[in-house]
């Protein structure tokens, strides 16, 4: 029954997929044949795409013929404004990284203090609330004026934007460990290293991944919109780029590709989550 | 010779809108060594808080408590707790369970060493073949049955138990007295154990303390049992002083543990609280 309906669904997804593909097929097509004869001044405007009688929307074809050709060299490095679109995702993916990285090793040990010491959490309360609803992006000015330099404020607006749902989960995490277990640690008199590795982390840590899984998705959206701003490399500037280049073809398959990545760091996290779930 | 002493403890709670509430005061207890010592009480009398403070979790807010000769200030490996909620960490299998006390009393250990420890007290508690299982994965009488492990495991000289068996079918909790008394009569355990349950008071203890309602909950009288060691608990209700011990339990449990404090009997002493023995000839 159950691999049946799984089956059924699949089935399902396949077909919304087709008929989605065919629809925009057909609608470009329509586009270019059905509509009224052209401006000569758009077409001018618009160059070759427009006179050669072709919508300038790309159909799922060419989208495919293009995306097949990024396949085939995703990493060739022909100058600053046309690399393959490995090495822009490379970029994407390393700041990302190192800013989410960096997060972890801040928020997960802040968190264990904060979530430890009700005085520490009452303390720090402030400034977290304070912190956590600024847009990412509203500290990239502050961030290029004082790192000056656009990579390393990239990875600093990561960092500060994967940090918060992290250290919350964190401290929320460690402070509700049941008291009973705890309370088997002391009986044993486990010293403050020992319970803090075999007791409260193993404890916590469905809450400190699911904590970690909201930062990668938030990272993962931010980097693009970073990378937009600060230019040079990444996903986010190939994206900024095509536009620049009236390559929409380019501009959807970044798109795809964005989805792909930030799907497979989703899920790379939720089989983290499954693994440190414990039935009670 | 007594391996814990209770001298004039007191627990009290701050009132909502001033004041305190005094939970008990000037309880005195002694517990020698190898008994097995029952308390029956009232929900809210401070069982637990005793208990807890014999373990060194919670504080008295006045008294001491003396184990071996000296006072405990917090907890110890001395004294093994038996959760009533199991307590087990339901992340660890049962033999990780087991082996995180193990290798709590004696960090020394090699890893061998500890297995084979953890091992003994789990095949003790007929839970041989289920070692890798986690707890979400055991009946609550199993879960239990770790909980008992985990605490013989570290050796400990005295066993504290809150209502151990209370969250079990008849049948189950059954069982596990008779294994629980099998064990500690094989070690020569010391242990205090709460429990609602006067049937098991009386199968399990040699001595049951009494203590009458909260707020300001005493020690009314320690009751010795009167059946023999070698007791069954199937058979024990044959026994001539059966009825007198249950009927004198049942009639403290319904009346007495409410008006005891207004008629103190002369010569009351809270440090040394009357012993009575309950038999037909009495
Ligand atoms: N943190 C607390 N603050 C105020 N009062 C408390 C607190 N903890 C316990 N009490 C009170 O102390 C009393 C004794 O509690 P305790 O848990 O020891 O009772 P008990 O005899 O074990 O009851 P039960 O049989 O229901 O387990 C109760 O009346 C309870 O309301
Ligand atoms: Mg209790």
């Amino acid at each position: 029954m159950m691999t049946n309906n799984a089956g059924r669904s699949y089935v399902v997804t396949a077909l919304i997929a087709f008929a989605f593909l065919l629809a925009w097929h057909i609608g470009v097509q329509t586009t270019s044949s059905g509509g009224p004869p052209l401006d000569p001044e758009y077409a001018k405007l618009m160059g070759a795409t427009a006179t050669t009688g072709k919508s300038p929307m790309p159909g799922p074809l060419d989208v495919g013929a293009k995306l097949a050709e990024h396949l085939s060299q995703p990493f060739y490095d022909k100058g600053p404004n046309d690399k393959g679109i490995g090495i822009q995702l490379a970029w994407s993916v390393l700041r990302v990284a190192m800013g989410y990285g960096l997060a972890v090793l801040v928020a997960i040990p802040l968190g264990f203090l904060i979530g430890m010491s009700p005085m520490m959490n009452r303390a720090l309360d402030p400034f977290i609330q304070l912190l956590k609803p600024v847009s990412p992006l509203a500290w990239m000015p502050l961030a290029l004026y004082t790192i000056k330099d656009s990579g390393k404020s990239a990875i600093f607006v990561i960092f500060i934007c994967s940090i918060w749902p992290m250290l919350i989960n964190t401290a929320f995490g460690v402070a509700s460990v049941r008291k009973e277990w705890l309370n088997v640690a002391r009986t044993l008199e486990v010293g403050p290293f020992r319970r803090a590795f075999t007791v409260i982390l193993p404890a916590a840590a469905p809450t400190i991944v699911t904590g970690m899984r909201i930062s990668i998705g938030i990272a993962w959206l931010v980097i693009v919109a970073a990378e937009m701003l600060v230019g040079g490399t990444g996903i986010g500037y190939f994206v900024w780029n095509e536009w620049n280049n009236l390559s929409i073809t380019n501009v959807i398959i970044a798109i795809l590709v964005i989805g792909v990545v930030g799907m497979i760091l989703d899920q790379a996290l939720a089989r983290v989550g499954r693994a440190v779930t414990f039935p009670e | 010779m007594s391996v814990i002493s209770l001298e004039a403890l007191a627990k009290r709670y701050p009132k909502n809108g001033g004041g305190e509430t005094t939970i008990f005061e000037n309880l005195w207890l002694s517990v020698n060594k190898g008994e097995f010592v029952c308390i029956i009480g009232h929900s809210g009398c401070g069982k637990t808080t005793v208990l807890n403070s014999l373990a060194g979790l919670d504080r008295p807010t006045e008294g001491v408590i003396i184990v071996d000769e000296k006072e405990i200030t917090g907890p110890g490996l001395d004294r093994a707790m038996i959760f009533q909620g199991h307590a087990l960490l339901p992340w660890k299998t049962v033999m990780a369970n087991v082996a995180f006390a193990v290798s709590s009393r004696w960090p020394k250990a090699s890893r061998a060493e500890v297995e084979s420890r953890a091992q003994k007290f789990i095949d003790l508690v007929g839970l041989t073949g289920s070692e890798r299982k986690r707890p979400a994965e055991l009946s609550g009488g199993m879960k239990q049955r770790v909980g008992i492990a985990r605490a013989l495991s570290i050796e400990p000289k005295i066993m504290l138990m809150d209502e151990p068996f209370s969250a079990l079918d008849a049948l189950t909790r059954g069982s596990l007295q008779d294994e629980v008394r099998r064990i500690c009569r094989e070690t020569g355990q010391t242990v205090v154990m709460i429990t609602h349950d006067v049937d098991e008071a009386m199968y399990l203890a040699d001595k049951v303390v009494m203590m009458t309602n909260g707020p300001g909950a005493m020690v009314a009288e320690i009751v010795q049992n009167p059946l023999p060691l070698d007791r069954d608990r199937t058979g024990m209700h044959k026994h001539p002083d059966y009825y007198a011990l249950r009927n004198h339990l049942i009639d403290f449990l319904v009346s007495g543990s409410r008006t005891f404090r207004d008629n103190i009997p002369p010569g009351y002493d809270p440090r040394k609280p009357p012993v009575v023995r309950p038999a037909v000839a009495a």
